[in-house]
């Protein structure tokens, strides 16, 4: 069964649009979500939750239509953003309080046992945590209620390494039952290099590609050559760079003859991201 | 069972999981009848993506390494000492294949690479 299946999502802002967005998550599986700052990743999670209206498309979770049973659905989904705002001058326990009322599957068990894990206190205000602890809170907040898929957004920013270690292996934990799914948002690549099975790609409101991590990996080459091997590739490069040691450069790997003799490796998530990056002018 | 992954190394993680299962089952380290853990556990436990742990799996049936029983597991195949041999011989032999390639593109002639070898053996 498909946890999340997004077809054709479009919204159009005055100086930026998300163009048929489409991807699927199939259920126990971890994806990530990755593309640049202002690439698109907020806007189409947001569309997703139905936080914004969307001038086309439709959104099914668990085989259900987000449109017609969205209050039903959202008991299903844990969602946390970064950098959310609570109210500041309220106590943990308080705000948890007033946000358990909504959840019919509420277990205050499992919300305990998070607290300890995270190290957070109840009894202080909202004003007094730090920006991880914040993210460990609305993550607190998303793993309590029963939820079958968790869409998070930049869950582990603001967390240091050891802190996102660990959230690390908790998605693993939670998935390995094979009935939760998770798509999180990310620009912090090495997090998905690791744990995700699938990776989804946007860059400037368009689904670049969204596939199986390997298999998205190897899509691309990243070639390593002198300057007179670069006239043979140049017009099928995504983007490149010459510096005096001659070039390197992403390609399909469909563009590219595997028995040429300019090097080629297997890109990171991180080299796809920036040579994308690159294809296109700077924002001035 | 014993496995080290590099995230470092150019070979796929599969791959890695694939190569230091079938020898470990190929020198009898793994006996016929060993189980394997259930994937989404062992994609757990070695920090790596549930499909990673899939695909070397499927990778160890197709060479008829483990045999899977549905709703109980994978198990480690049973073969005849001969079968071993000839299923031994054929990845050493895919490997060599490999470096064979890289010494030829140095244009190392065969003595050349045996005396080397014989370095360092």
């Amino acid at each position: 069964m498909l946890a999340l299946d997004v077809r054709n999502l479009s919204k159009q802002y005055p100086n930026f649009q998300l163009r048929n967005v489409s991807f699927q998550l199939e259920q126990g599986y971890i994806m990530g979500f990755i593309g640049a700052n202002g690439a698109g990743k907020t806007t189409t999670i947001k569309s997703i939750m139905n936080m914004i209206h969307t001038e086309g498309g439709e959104v099914h979770i668990l085989g259900k239509n987000m449109a017609e049973h969205e209050i039903e659905l959202k008991q299903e989904i844990g969602c946390a953003f970064g950098g959310i705002e609570f109210y500041t001058r309220s106590r943990i326990r308080t705000l948890t309080d007033a946000i358990k009322k909504f959840y019919t599957h509420w277990d205050d068990a499992v919300y305990r046992s998070y607290l300890s894990r995270f190290k957070l206190d109840e009894t202080k205000k909202i004003a007094e945590l730090s920006t991880g602890m914040k993210v460990k809170y609305s993550l607190a907040l998303a793993l309590s209620h029963g939820a079958k898929l968790l869409i998070l957004d930049e869950p582990t920013s603001g967390l240091d390494p050891v802190a996102r270690d660990d959230l690390l292996d908790l998605f693993q934990e939670l998935v390995a039952g094979g009935e939760i799914s998770i798509l999180f948002s990310t620009h912090i690549t090495s997090d998905l290099e690791k744990c995700a099975d699938f990776i989804t790609f946007i860059a400037d409101g368009q689904i670049v590609k969204s596939a199986e991590k390997e298999e998205f990996k190897e899509s691309y080459r990243l070639l390593n050559g002198d300057e007179s091997q670069l006239s043979e590739v140049k017009d099928r490069m995504i983007s490149y760079k010459v510096n005096s040691f001659g070039f390197t450069g992403l390609i399909r790997a469909r563009d590219f003859d595997p028995s040429s003799s300019i090097k080629a490796a297997t890109p990171s998530l991180e080299e796809i991201m920036i040579y994308f990056a690159k294809k296109e002018p700077a924002y001035v | 069972m014993n496995v080290s992954i590099s995230s470092t190394s150019e070979k796929p993680i599969y791959q890695q999981l694939f190569e230091q299962i079938s020898a470990q089952i190929l020198k009898g380290e793994l006996g016929s009848g060993y189980v394997l853990p259930p994937i989404r556990q062992a994609a757990q436990e070695l920090r790596v993506s549930i499909i990673t742990v899939k695909k070397a799996w499927e990778e160890l049936e197709r060479c008829g390494l483990i045999n899977t029983v549905t709703g109980k597991g994978c198990f480690v195949a049973e073969f005849s000492p001969g079968e071993m041999l000839h299923l031994r011989n054929e990845m050493v032999l895919k490997q060599m294949e490999r470096d064979i390639s890289y010494y030829k593109s140095f244009g190392l002639t065969l003595e050349e690479v045996m005396e080397l070898l014989k370095k360092i053996y």
